[in-house]
């Protein structure tokens, strides 16, 4: 087990640094830094000056280095727009954006799990072939127009709730939550079903899938045989199997969650990390740009940690593999 | 013989489907006594399976019940409330599986499986009940039931997951114990300890036993009597003794003919010829017909259970009954 | 099985004298809806092709636009008489020409991503699959890198460094789909090379891009096809959310995506047209190739049927 861990830390590690490698790339030999930092009038002294001051001058793998030394001390330079470390401007955003991400997992979770079980359970039922077709439909909307529509009939037609903003927040522990206020969750429902609804599809057919797979299986069988209860047999027996595969496309889905928040909060207004990249690109803010990257890299890497480990608390076949 | 603890009567059970409707189980009629062992022998796809399963009440959609009672102490079982169903299942009408390896669910813990069961039909402390798993371990002979308790089911071998199956079917000392091949997946030298085991318990409890299996030799050493499915139908049911010495359905005779160490050393196995028929496509009348050497006109009618004179226990189903038959006569000449 | 075979009579006789064109278009058929979808679709594209025949203005020739017929509701008539059937935007440009010019743009990029995607991926699938070893191994750990990262990001990050323009789009979208391809042509090239006739063109001699291309290629095309498809969907909905955050097609050359952008600031005033009209453009667009994708992938599957 701890030499499983030792693996898998180094692994992590390992992809961070290429990741640090292709930003690099990216950010400093792709795009042109300069035309980034150097107003478009600048003269060809200045333009030197500001080369020579930023180490743009020097060889590439020198460049490199101070970059890696840079982001190791946590230093992604400063914000061109709000002056201050490019770090703490991302990690200010950071919990309105979990925030929202969780709220949108948990709902996809509390939604899609049961559709996909009842879907699973009774495959003729008429209910079960609309779960289905209405899945296909969450599957080929795109994102943002889903959120347009919900805008436009729960925000402007109805006038239910809010379209933009956080809402009243509470601190706790120094950082702003929406989830503590009535008023908060009013803001925060409409961007997390908008976030939660490609999810919702793709849980409920897992979990139908699932279904459909253990049902016949004998363990099924001999619980009923048992004389358990209906429902012992399934939000035990079955429900159990099924979080092992429902687990790890929550992990996998969580990076993808992340992403799509960029989309989202620029719809909402939602004041998180997506909105500010999408601003910082459209304003060049470099520092901010490659700051967000990393964090997003660290974060992946750290969400597949957490679900490898996951994996091994319910799967008691893992265990013994990863222990050998 | 005493008053029957399982009385099926007429048993039909059927399974629509797209290609049409596949009759599992006719016609199927036994009783079985209190402490009694019934081996149900057939084919893959005779139908034991599934009369095991409606027995249990725990036929697979579309499966039902066509026709027919199953009597448990005069209890027609066919017709019972699920909420009634699922009280006597695992309580006092128990089953065990074929494949060790696929009845133990892989991730919940022993303990968690076998409590649940005791905790589905009885009122008792979650301590008691885990004292009362103990105590079941302990009974079907795994070493050290306090710590195997807390394992889970595939840090056991396939031997050790049946003994913990058998366990937990016998946790409420059942009257009908249904097994269906329980031993047939595992190695031999294990298969004589499951079956040993099981033959201990079911007398010890007194609990009637069905034995579903494939393999004759098994049953003639443990069954009172033997019950032979052919294409969802007895074709022969009487007393053990008398069903293997004197054979009166040419498919039993058939059976008992290619257990090789019913033949002589040398000797050529007999064999059945041909294969078992797909049931939906069954020949007309006797569904053995087309396989079997004694097969005349008479056999395009379906023939009826009838007694043996001699022996009224003892039924078959066929035209032209090997009266007084031995294995040699179906010998290929 | 065995019995099958040595029955012939008992074989469909249809399948051996029909071609497997024929059998993909009659399976394809059994689905009314697919049918129906593949029949939209037809016409989007004749619509998109043909739009500056049938459209009632060229958006973008400002001497057509008024000023004066901005933000109408659908429905409305112009200063001139006619009707704007979709409504207009703020410039007074008529939303259903707008539409279908920006369905050409939508599709255009959407098609030529995914062309340039599927060639290059399958040609470093099918080179992974038959070169093997290291060559594998480094074109299978890229595809891996870049399916472990959300599409939209990718695309993001890169027209952040590439800036905007239709170009930059469809480069971008390559980037994020051909490993998609690459993955699917190496898995199906994979299974075809165990079987014997590969084996049989090994033995005789014949180069190794001709094995490559002329033999496993043609067999692995059912499954990429099926997967261009349902990829020209996503490239299009990527397209549109990429142009709506502002990131895609410059404003010059306005996609659907970039349309919706534009409406989307009048839509809390309630005037959603302007939004929702090219929305429901790219929704039917989308939906249409999905439901054709789906069908297809059914015809295709050579197990079913013959």
């Amino acid at each position: 087990m701890t030499m499983w861990l030792i693996r898998r830390f180094l692994q992590a590690g390992f992809v961070i640094l290429a990741m640090t490698v292709i930003v690099f790339i990216g950010v400093s030999v792709i795009g042109d830094p300069m035309e980034m930092l150097v107003a478009p009038d600048a003269t060809q002294k200045e333009r030197l000056e500001v080369a020579a001051a930023l180490g743009l001058d020097r060889p590439l793998w020198q460049q490199y280095f101070t970059f890696l030394s840079g982001l190791a001390q946590g230093d992604f330079g400063r914000s061109f727009i709000y002056g201050e470390p490019a770090l703490q401007v991302i990690l200010t955003r950071l919990p309105a954006t979990l925030e929202l991400a969780f709220t949108a997992i948990g709902m996809s979770v509390l939604v899609g799990v049961p559709l996909g079980l009842y879907a699973g359970l009774y495959p003729d039922a008429k209910t079960s072939k609309a779960i289905m077709a209405g899945s296909i439909i969450g599957f080929s909307l795109p994102t943002f127009w889903v959120g347009l529509m919900l805008i436009v009939i729960f925000a402007v037609e109805l006038g239910w709730l809010p379209a933009s903003g956080r809402g009243d927040t509470v601190s706790v522990l120094g950082l702003q939550w929406s989830f503590l206020t009535l008023d908060g969750w009013s803001h925060l429902l409409l961007p997390a079903l908008n976030l939660a609804l490609f999810k919702v599809s793709l849980i409920l057919r897992l979990v139908r899938a699932g279904v459909r797979e253990v049902m016949p299986e004998d363990y099924v069988k001999f619980a009923r045989a048992k004389g358990l209860t209906e429902g012992r047999v399934i939000f035990v027996h079955v429900l159990k199997n099924l979080m092992i595969p429902v687990v790890t496309i929550i992990g996998l889905e969580f990076g993808s969650v992340i992403a799509f928040s960029v989309v989202t909060e620029t719809i909402f207004s939602w004041p998180g990390m997506g909105k500010l990249i999408i601003e910082s690109i459209n304003l060049l803010d470099r520092p901010v740009i490659v700051a967000y990257l990393m964090i997003i890299v660290l974060l992946f890497v750290v969400i597949n940690l957490i679900v490898d480990l996951l994996y091994t608390v319910l799967d008691p076949r893992v265990r013994i593999r990863t222990g050998a | 013989m005493s008053e029957a603890v399982l009385s099926v009567r007429n048993l039909r059970t059927e399974y629509p489907t797209h290609a049409g409707t596949v009759i599992a189980v006719r016609d199927v009629s036994f009783d079985i006594a209190k402490g009694e062992v019934l081996g149900l022998v057939g084919e893959s796809g005779s139908g034991k399976t599934v009369t095991g399963f409606s027995i249990m009440g725990l036929l697979e959609t579309p499966g039902r019940i066509a026709q027919g009672e199953i009597l448990f102490h005069g209890k027609n079982l066919a017709d019972l409330p699920p909420k009634e169903m699922r009280s006597l299942r695992g309580n006092r009408i128990a089953m065990i599986f074929q494949d060790p390896m696929m009845t133990l669910n892989p991730v919940l813990r022993i303990d968690t499986q076998i409590i649940e069961t005791i905790l589905a039909h009885e009122k008792m402390s979650r301590r008691a009940a885990w004292e009362k798993a103990r105590d079941a371990l302990g009974e079907v002979g795994i070493p050290e039931p306090e710590a195997r308790l807390s394992a889970y089911p595939h840090q056991f071998s396939g031997g050790m997951r049946q003994r913990v199956a058998i366990a937990i079917a016998l946790l409420h000392k059942p009257e009908l114990l249904i097994a269906d091949e329980p031993t047939t997946a595992l190695d031999v030298t294990i298969q004589a300890q499951i079956l040993s085991i099981v033959q201990r318990l079911v007398a010890q409890y007194g609990t009637s036993l069905i034995w579903i299996t494939h393999d004759l030799s098994i049953v003639s050493q443990i069954a009172d009597r033997i019950a032979v499915m052919y294409a969802g139908r007895f074709v022969e049911l009487g007393a053990a003794g008398q069903v293997i010495a004197t054979p009166h359905h040419p498919y039993t005779s058939g059976l008992i003919g290619s257990i090789p160490s019913a033949n002589a050393r040398g000797q050529p196995l007999a064999q059945i010829r041909g294969t078992t028929p797909s049931v939906l496509n069954l020949p007309t009348g006797c569904p053995f017909r087309t396989r079997c050497d004694h097969a005349d006109e008479a056999c395009l009618q379906e023939p009826p259970m009838a007694p043996d004179p001699a022996h009224p226990s003892h039924q078959f189903r066929c035209h032209h009954p090997l009266a007084l038959g031995v294995a040699q006569e179906l010998e290929p000449s | 099985m065995t019995d099958l075979s040595q029955s012939p009579t008992l074989a469909p006789q249809r399948s051996e004298i029909e071609p497997p064109i024929r059998r993909v278009i009659r399976e394809f058929a059994l689905s009314k809806i697919a049918v129906g979808a593949l029949a939209l679709l037809v016409l989007l594209v004749l619509a998109a092709v043909f739009a500056p025949l049938i459209a009632p203005q060229n958006p973008y020739d400002l001497a057509q636009l008024d000023i004066m017929d901005g933000r109408l509701p659908p429905g409305s008539q112009a200063m001139d008489g006619s009707v704007y059937l979709l409504g207009t935007d703020t410039q007074g440009r008529d939303m259903l020409s707008a539409i279908l010019y920006g369905l050409r743009i939508s599709l255009g990029v959407g098609v030529v991503s995914a062309l340039v995607a599927s060639m290059l991926g399958a040609t470093l699938g099918l080179t992974a699959a038959y070169a093997g070893g290291r060559v594998e191994t480094v074109i299978m750990r890229l595809v891996d890198l870049q399916l472990s990262f959300p599409v939209i990001l990718v695309a993001m990050m890169i027209l952040a460094v590439l800036g905007k323009g239709i170009g930059n789009v469809i480069l971008a979208l390559v980037i994020v789909e051909w490993a998609t391809y690459a993955r699917a042509a190496r898995g199906a090239a994979l299974v075809e090379s165990e079987k014997e006739y590969i084996e049989a063109a090994r033995c005789v001699n014949i180069p190794r891009h001709r094995i490559l291309f002329g033999h496993l290629l043609p067999n692995c095309t059912a499954p990429l096809i099926v997967i261009a498809t349902v990829q020209i969907a996503r490239a299009i909905s990527l397209e549109a959310t990429l142009s709506f955050l502002g990131l895609g097609v410059p404003v010059t050359e306005p996609s659907l995506g970039m349309l919706i952008a534009n409406g989307y600031q009048f839509i809390l005033s309630g005037e959603h047209w302007i939004s929702v009209f090219p929305g429901l453009a790219l929704l039917i667009t989308i939906v249409a190739i999905n439901l054709v994708g789906d069908q297809l992938r059914d015809a295709l599957n050579p197990r079913k049927g013959a």
